[in-house]
């Protein structure tokens, strides 16, 4: 069986075959497997592949329903996890080296959905250290490379699954967006990555970065199946408090695309800066323009506090890792160091030698923000801050549907260009850092490449509008009938 | 001498009676339970686990507020206060900051029948930590354990103003406040187990316009101890202070093995806590109707019962004060009372006899074997002089150790009613007949006769029959009868 053959597969084409005994789940993963084997010693995607356990839960899924073909919605479907999200026996390291040996004994919120609708936890994906980077470069464990030119980043935090997927080593998998960590990815890797309203998706058993922040995403190759995986992972979780309490999402709120052509979609003018790639501005354009014909209204719209969105993101994200990330301290699990002079000296060690630098650099950003005498200059400023960005979209969304950005002003950049400067690196993240901010639901997708590279496109829609983003992405999917990404991937394109 | 001026603050924190923690459901019931036992991701802070509040919690903390006159503020916000130490799981305690459940309370209690009056600055929630454990079957040598079943427990956090001025005051206040918790049945305030805890806040100066240097003590285990180490504490700033030196601003230990206070080691620059609104947890807007409905639940409070009792029941102030103090026994006495309705009798043997027993076991009065109606039963068989009173003493250790009645205990005791009026009557009689000399004597004017009398109706009642009534019997007898 060839893989490549289903690289346009929806997962409704796979539960399609399975129906007619052309494919089992088992056989699917050996496939993917296969994949893994073949293309993951260059790409380092995954930092773990739950081969055996795996392996073991698709027969038994095959065993329990023999002769019935209505399946539950992730039936048989293998999907890649990242690392930040707790799989009960299965390691959890968050991309760092002191969280190394970790297995939790328990599954997060979104596991026990996914497993309760068939699925298969393939393995568990590479990340930027606790989930603190754009590049994945942060990975304690050594960089993921982009399927599109494997001396490019694929993006961050999540871009050991957004490599995953667009290299087709997993179908589908999660990510995590605190900042834009799901979206980056997505756009550096050509594929859909959704990041839900704050709140929509339950976080209980996803490691914080910074909890008012972060937010659990699909991440596919196709809308059609960012949406079957949002109806399973979303509604409400008696576990998080921080968790709306509405039922799950479901298809059937998606408007009709008739109703499409009638949306007035708005272009935010800070989007579309000097600052932005021209050949990514011309791509996003073109697709615009094909709207327009296709009859939808586009206008001009502001969201003044752009510019400072990324500065308070970097005030309030910090300040809450510097607290979520305190618990690591090698009392209970995870790595421990010294000890023999002393508890501070534990304390010391265990830090020290288990964080990287950009970790270390934001709890100390945070430290610095809350401590007594800084913390109504700089926390406090910054939540103000974060009102007044809310509040662009609030006033934004009340002249348009949907917003239309570019994901990130720059193509993937290669390996090393922007770790030497942390701002560069956190520019790179400007567009997806104020939707964040505002807590409202975006997704990117691929619109286009240019120079062999994927241009993600991202729209924003208000709180709760989950249903008409949606509708947009699949009507521009559909639009553009772009191949889905299958790259060639070998140590000759290593240049 | 000159006069000094001691000025203490009291912050005291009661584990909250809920049967699930703060924020997670594992059980609060960690007394001797083997360690690490009744945890969850959540209490032990595992990487991913979030908290839930418990509104039980919530709701035992507004109602302590209440009962302590505080204003509360209309929303509840959770706050992290940051620091390290191994037997706090997170890194941080979910606490609150400026946002406490109650503000500018009053306190009320007597001390020596005098009425004194603390306000009270806030009441808060928060969740215990862990407990360090140095000793233990697994650990060896220098090793020390963390025993998390205790990480999540509510604790409510009440600080007073620094508005007492003696030991005495300080831990008579304490007592009262221990006495309000349990009469609401928040915590069940036990110093010794750790279910209520105390720090207070000592200076001395030796005028009253000049404020004395803060000294904060820790580690006092029993309301003994906070009375001994607040009144070590106020001498030795009393001494400095003679000595034309100043107490240093610091935190120090009670050490209950050599009853001194000592400074604590470390932490020297004051603590950045780094508060902040926790994230994980929204804000809690509490409706009027939930503080109406809390309010309805809280019972007369001590001061109100005692002075009911005083006006009821015409009971001194002191005896109606310590009845009133534990509300298992003000409700034990009121029912006594409705079944032998002789409040001064019942209050006298309560605070005498019950209490030496229930003391000599350390229980309560829920967990005694006599009844109210047993008791009343002893004491209506006293007051028709059945039985005296050093004999009811006798068989009301007897009740309070079998759990038997008054009239079983003289069954089994073979006392049988030899010793009422009428069997009595019998041996008076026979006395007389065998004593005529002793008669003729003290007919001729001679007193101490009629105890010659009296003591032989004692040895044969076997010291049984109440003197008082056998005195009159054979006054009765010798006078001639009816």
């Amino acid at each position: 069986m060839n893989l490549e053959e289903f690289r346009n597969f929806t997962i409704r084409d796979y539960h399609a075959l399975f129906a007619r005994g052309e494919l089992s789940p088992s056989v699917l993963l050996e496939a993917f497997f296969r994949r893994i084997e073949e293309v993951d010693p260059l790409l380092h995607a995954f930092l773990f592949v739950n081969r055996e356990n795996a392996l073991e839960r698709a027969r038994r899924l095959e065993k329990e329903w023999k002769g019935r073909d209505l399946y539950p919605p992730l039936w048989g479907i293998p999907v890649a996890v990242k690392d930040n999200i707790c799989t009960l026996g299965i390691p959890t390291t968050c991309g760092s080296k002191i969280l190394e040996g970790f297995i939790p004994p328990y599954n997060a919120t979104v596991i026990e959905r996914l497993e309760r609708a068939g699925a298969i936890i393939i393995g568990k994906t590479n990340m930027d250290e606790f989930a603190m980077g754009s590049s994945t470069e942060n990975s304690a464990f050594g960089p993921t490379r982009n399927p599109f030119d494997l001396n490019r980043v694929p993006g961050g935090s999540s871009g050991g699954s957004a490599a995953a997927v667009a290299a087709f080593e997993a179908p589908v998998a999660l990510g995590s967006d605190t900042g834009g960590s799901v979206r980056q990815p997505a756009a550096f890797c050509g594929i859909v990555g959704l990041r839900p309203t704050y709140g929509r998706v339950s976080r209980y058993g996803l490691v914080s970065f910074a909890s008012s922040l972060d937010q659990i995403g699909p991440m596919t190759r196709t809308v059609e199946d960012a949406i079957t995986l949002f109806e399973v992972i979303s509604g409400k979780d008696e576990r998080d408090s921080t968790c709306a309490p509405y039922p799950p999402f479901s298809r059937e709120e998606i408007p009709p695309q008739e109703d499409i052509r009638t949306m007035k979609i708005g272009l935010p003018r800070e989007y579309f800066s000097e600052g932005v790639d021209p050949r990514m501005v011309k791509v996003i354009t073109a697709v615009l323009r094909e709207l327009e014909k296709e009859g939808l209204e586009l206008i001009e719209v502001s969201l003044p506090h752009t510019n400072y969105a990324l500065e308070a993101y970097y005030i309030v994200a910090p300040s809450e890792a510097s607290s979520n990330l305190a618990r690591y301290d090698g009392v209970l699990y995870g790595m421990r160091k010294g000890g023999d002079r002393g508890l501070q000296d534990m304390y010391f060690q265990t830090r020290s030698s288990g964080f990287g630098p950009e970790v270390k650099r934001r709890i100390l950003l945070g430290t610095y923000s809350l401590s007594s005498g800084y913390y109504d200059a700089y926390y406090l400023k910054g939540m103000k801050v974060r009102t007044l960005v809310r509040r662009d979209f609030e006033e934004a969304f009340a002249t348009c549907h949907l917003l239309v950005t570019p994901v990130s002003p720059v193509f993937p950049f290669f390996l090393g260009e922007r770790t030497k400067s942390p701002y560069e690196m956190y520019l790179a993240d400007v567009f997806t850092i104020p939707s964040a901010m505002a807590g409202v639901p975006s997704i990117a997708m691929n619109c286009g490449y240019e120079d062999g590279l994927p241009v993600g496109m991202q729209i924003i829609a208000g709180p709760f509008q989950e249903r008409v983003l949606f509708a947009l992405a699949r009507f521009v999917e559909q639009m553009l009938s772009l191949p889905l990404p299958f790259p060639e991937i070998g140590p000759e394109r290593r240049t | 001498m000159e006069n000094i001026y001691v000025t203490i603050g009291l912050e005291v924190h009661c584990q909250l009676l809920t049967r699930a923690k703060m924020f997670c459901r594992c059980s609060t019931d960690y007394i001797g339970k083997t360690p690490n036992t009744l945890v969850c991701p959540v209490c032990m802070g595992l990487p991913g686990a979030l908290p839930v509040l418990n509104r039980k919690a919530l709701e035992l903390a507004i109602k302590t507020a209440l009962a302590l006159q505080c204003e509360i503020l209309p929303e509840v916000v959770f706050h992290r206060k940051n620091y390290f130490y191994p037997d706090l799981p997170k890194g941080y305690q979910i606490s609150q900051y400026d946002f406490p459940i109650g503000v500018r309370g009053v306190l009320e209690f007597t001390l020596q029948g005098v009425k004194k009056r603390v306000r009270i600055r806030r009441v808060h929630v928060e969740e215990d930590a862990g407990k360090l454990v140095h000793e233990g079957p697994d650990l060896r040598g220098a090793v020390s354990g963390v025993d998390f079943n205790r990480a999540g427990i509510p604790l409510v956090e009440i600080v007073t103003e620094p508005d007492l001025h003696s030991p005495e005051e300080a831990k008579e206040c304490l007592v009262m406040l221990r006495s309000i918790v349990r009469y609401l049945g928040v915590s069940d305030g036990n110093m010794e187990e750790g279910s209520l805890r105390c720090d207070a806040n000592v200076s001395v100066s030796l005028s009253p316009e000049m404020p004395g240097t803060k000294v904060e003590i820790k580690n006092m285990n029993s309301f003994r101890s906070v009375f001994r180490a607040l009144s070590y504490e106020v001498e030795r700033q009393t001494e400095l202070l003679r000595a034309g030196k100043t107490p240093v601003q610091e935190t120090r230990h009670w050490d209950e093995v050599r009853q001194v206070t000592v400074p604590s080691r470390g932490k020297e620059e004051a603590e950045d806590y780094r508060y902040f609104p926790d994230p994980d947890l929204l804000p809690f807007c509490i409706p009027p109707e939930m503080l109406q409905e809390i309010q309805a639940t809280i019972p007369e409070l001590p001061l109100q019962k005692k002075e009911r009792f005083m006006r009821e029941y015409e009971l001194p102030e002191p005896e109606a004060y310590i009845l009133a103090q534990d509300r298992d026994l003000a409700e034990f006495f009121e029912a006594c009372v409705r079944e032998f309705p002789s409040p001064r009798a019942v209050c006298n043997f309560i605070l005498t006899e019950v209490l030496k027993n229930l003391n000599s076991l350390n229980i309560g009065i829920r967990e005694s074997k006599v009844t109210p109606s047993m008791l009343a039963e002893l004491l209506k068989m006293v007051e028709r002089r059945e039985i005296g009173i050093s004999l009811a003493k006798g068989i009301f250790e007897e009740m309070f150790r079998t759990g038997m009645g008054a009239r079983d205990v003289m069954l089994k005791k073979g006392i049988s009613f030899l010793t009422s009026e009428r069997d009595l009557e019998k041996v008076v009689r026979e006395v007389i007949e065998k004593n005529p000399q002793s008669v003729a004597d003290y007919l001729r004017g001679k007193e101490k006769a009629l105890h010659f009398l009296i003591g032989q109706v004692m040895r044969a009642t076997k010291g049984q029959a109440s003197p008082e009534v056998v005195k009159n019997l054979l006054l009765r007898e010798l006078s001639g009868g009816e």
